[in-house]
């Protein structure tokens, strides 16, 4: 079977990649087009297995007639489509972007950011004089410490704290704009909150801004001997 | 914060949960209302508060925080009994609003976002408040001021309420036939000047699909910013499978330099509502939200007389003038969101979350409000519908262009002799606007005209001659936006004037989308610097940079338009941004 045979049998959707046809299914997003092309698209906020808010904007392509870049992540292949995903205009969003987030956020244990800095040719001293999202280290329970200055607002433990997987809906968003942030109810501990320490916030932070206890502790140099005292003293005194 | 307010030990939730029966029920949705009811027992949101609101209406507690830390009107930390607000945009700087913040500052011995030690007053710097026809405007509470002055700052907190008189006029009035009297028009006056003529034609002797055709006819243009022609969003709303839909008024005017709904609303409030009423019946919605901005509470008020009347007239309810076509309306009142003016992000607010912008597509007319097919017009734009209806799409037409037919608002205000909303015919030159209706520009040359709004652009001299009509200034790269016309004389340092719109738009940013979150903060924190005189030579590469990154890739028109002022300005005054230039230079070169 031919592949125009195959679109007429699937309802596919015939569109141009930089230059490359392909033919995906209706609903397939750009990035997932672009995949299968083996043409990768730079993300940070995307998560394969959480809702797609297109909030990072890394993802954005260029696609011909439209009168802005479009999200790869969300905006779907549409028939006839030709698009550009990586050009000089968008190169420059992306390059600005990385260059604004690595001036207000410690990136440094964000490798897969730190890549796309260099792919980029990101200047990190471009916006030096620019204010940090400097925020201390909360420690405030036995399971994981959150350290809000590495925080690139991805939304991915909001999102898997709510619907998009435990339900329990511990923590929102705190101000707006530059000053955003993600809180619990008025700041509470997270052992006075909802939080039932399912973990699945740490498992899907992109930067080191959510990190286990035990990690945490390693790295300041504790020997697993003493970190296993210290959290299991932690633990002890929570339930009393 | 000057001192800490102890929370009150006898915080007493009783009268609250009394407060709280009417929302219940509703849910998230009812988020926003049971907060205002809530703040206006309690002064603020204290934490127990919040939770109680939280538990009866079934919203997770961290949520609530989201929603009670997103709008600016609404505050976790104890405010004074009375809130005094100095308008900070550019018309009301240039008055003066800054001397009057500080004699205020000096005269209550508090800095702007504190609290005095007495616990009377809290003082605020506010966006703008949308009286930029009385610049300086200050409001107290719900009380607003008009040409507020800093020399008696105790007579200002004083100040007895009286109604200011709109400052109306223009070359014909259509929209504002019944504006600028000193009083809202009645039910009586409003009919008596062929009101609800346009709603009785509809339902009696129009099917709801020629109604839509009649407004597509009419090449009515959308006079919220974005121009798109409502006929095309009513017919996709009207076709959208269904059958709950919704009709929404967006009175969140909230454009620094935008005063024209605001006037609509309080001086002629029966005109956008006959206009929701016919949408309704066009689209098959039986229900309306009036979505008003937190700060005009005196629309507010005369809009829920204006229902009341409308019902008792039996032009709003079931059965409306004897059809069979019911429809009932809600006011719903901002926080303090600029970005809530977004359609999208007014839907989420309603529903009760934080104001933050959807991804389109899905566009409203198909998944709005609460998922359903959704009509979103600006309050002028309405104002037009029973117009059109009354008198045929022909004889709309009859005024102004092809491509724009109508009459249009425009808000002047700034250094022109007489500031205040004008109406005018499409294709009128703009130097008709501001010498022969507005007395001209006072206090020097011209040197530029932001143009749009803060989300616009700069005119100058040369553009002067330009005609007045969605193409025509789309040719000279001028936004019409929501028709704000603001005035800079030559004395004027646009630094200064940069500075504070990036301000206003790093302040209001939602957050959302990272072009946007980050880069109204770096745009504001460079103009900052340079109208502090410290300029930079890659400036201008970083400006360009920030802003180009924010139109083309910001999620909704917020971040998309919070860089077209300052990129329009590095091209008209290039010395403007030279290490060595003059602030308040016209030259340009």
């Amino acid at each position: 079977m031919n592949i125009q045979q195959e679109k007429i049998l699937n309802g596919g959707i015939t569109l141009t990649i930089d230059d490359q046809e392909v033919t995906v299914p209706p609903g397939t997003t750009i990035l997932s087009a672009a995949g299968a092309l083996g043409t990768v698209i730079p993300t940070i906020c995307y998560h394969d297995h959480l809702t797609a808010y297109g909030i990072c904007r890394l993802c954005v392509v260029e696609v011909e007639q439209a009168r802005v870049l479009q999200p790869a992540c969300v905006a779907e292949a549409r028939e006839g489509m030709t698009v550009h995903t990586r050009n000089t205009r968008v190169e420059r969003s992306r390059r600005t972007i990385l260059e604004m987030l690595d001036s207000a956020v410690n990136l440094e244990e964000a490798p897969e950011i730190q890549a796309q800095l260099d792919d980029y040719g990101a200047n990190r001293e471009r916006f030096e004089n620019g204010e940090r999202r400097s925020l201390p280290i909360i420690d405030d329970n036995p399971m994981f410490l959150r350290d809000y200055s590495q925080c690139v607002l991805c939304w991915r433990c909001v999102q898997v704290c709510a619907d998009d997987a435990q339900y329990t809906y511990a923590i929102n968003f705190s101000g707006r704009g530059f000053e955003t942030s993600i809180d619990t109810f008025f700041e509470q501990s997270l052992p006075e909150s909802t939080c039932v320490f399912c973990g699945q916030c740490v498992d899907v932070c992109p930067t080191g801004a959510l990190k286990p206890k035990r990690e945490w502790l390693l790295e300041q140099g504790q020997t697993p001997d003493e970190i296993m005292q210290m959290t299991r003293m932690e633990r002890r005194r929570r339930k009393t | 914060m000057s001192f800490d307010l102890p929370t009150p030990p006898e915080l007493d939730l009783d009268p609250l949960v009394a407060r709280l029966n009417p929302y219940a029920p509703s849910g998230r949705t009812a988020l926003l209302p049971a907060l205002h009811a809530a703040q206006e027992l309690y002064g603020y949101l204290p934490e127990p508060v919040a939770a109680e609101v939280g538990r009866r209406l079934g919203v997770a507690l961290a949520d609530v925080y989201g929603v009670i830390d997103f709008y600016a009107m609404f505050y976790k930390e104890p405010v004074g009994k009375q809130i005094v607000r100095v308008c900070g945009d550019p018309p009301c700087a240039q008055a003066g609003g800054g001397e009057v913040l500080e004699a205020l500052s000096k005269h209550l011995g508090v800095q702007a976002g504190e609290v005095t030690t007495d616990g009377e007053w809290t003082l605020e710097r506010a966006p703008c408040l949308g009286r930029c026809e009385h610049a300086p405007a200050v409001m107290i509470d719900d009380l607003p001021l008009a040409q507020a002055t800093s020399d008696q700052p105790q007579a200002l907190l004083s100040a007895e309420w009286e109604q200011v008189t709109s400052r109306v006029d223009g070359d014909l009035r259509a929209l504002t036939r019944n504006c600028g009297n000193g009083a809202p028009t009645t039910i009586e006056a409003y009919e008596a000047g062929g009101g609800y003529a346009g709603l009785r034609k509809a339902v009696s002797e129009m099917a709801p699909a020629d109604v839509v055709e009649e407004i597509k006819a009419s090449g009515l243009v959308g006079r919220g910013g974005a121009a798109f022609p409502p006929g095309v969003k009513w017919e996709g709303a009207a076709s959208a499978p269904g059958e709950l839909k919704y009709v929404i008024n967006n009175a969140d005017e909230s454009e620094p330099g935008t005063f024209k709904d605001r006037v609509l609303l309080e001086d002629d409030p029966h005109s956008s509502l006959e206009g929701m009423i016919i949408a309704g019946y066009a689209t098959g919605a039986e229900k309306g939200y009036i979505y008003i901005r937190g700060e005009y509470r005196n629309a507010e008020n005369i809009l829920g007389v204006a229902i009341e009347e409308a019902k008792r007239q039996g032009v709003l309810g079931a059965k409306i003038l004897g059809s069979d076509f019911g429809f009932e309306i809600e006011i719903r009142r901002g926080a303090g969101a600029y970005i809530c003016g977004e359609e999208t992000a007014l839907f989420e607010s309603i529903e009760g979350k934080r104001g933050f912008p959807r991804i389109k597509p899905p566009f409203p007319t198909t998944h709005g409000l609460f998922g359903k097919p959704t009509v979103v017009n600006n309050v002028e734009t309405l104002a037009n519908v029973p117009l059109i209806i009354r008198d045929g799409s022909q004889t709309f037409r009859q005024v102004g262009t092809e491509q724009s037919p109508g009459t249009k608002l425009f808000c002047l205000s700034g250094d022109v002799a007489r500031p205040g909303l004008y109406e005018v015919p499409f294709g009128v030159p703009l130097r008709h606007l501001l010498d022969d209706l507005a007395g001209g520009v006072v206090g020097g040359e011209l040197q530029g005209i932001l143009f749009g709004g803060a989300a616009g652009a700069f005119a100058t001299q040369e553009h002067l001659d330009v005609k007045l009509t969605f193409e025509d200034l789309s040719e000279a790269g001028l936004p019409l936006g929501s028709g704000v016309v603001m005035i800079f004389n030559e004395s004027r340092d646009m630094r200064q004037v940069l500075s504070g719109l990036a301000h206003f738009f790093a302040d209001e940013s939602c957050g959302k989308c990272y072009p946007c979150q980050l880069g109204t903060q770096r745009q504001y924190e460079i103009l900052l610097e340079m109208a502090n005189g410290h300029v930079l030579s890659g400036d201008v590469d970083k400006l360009t940079d920030v802003g180009w990154t924010m139109v083309d890739a910001s999620l909704c028109g917020l971040g998309q338009t919070a860089a077209t002022a300052v990129l329009s300005a590095i091209e008209t005054w290039p010395a403007l941004f030279s290490e060595n230039g003059a602030h308040g230079a016209t030259s340009n070169d």
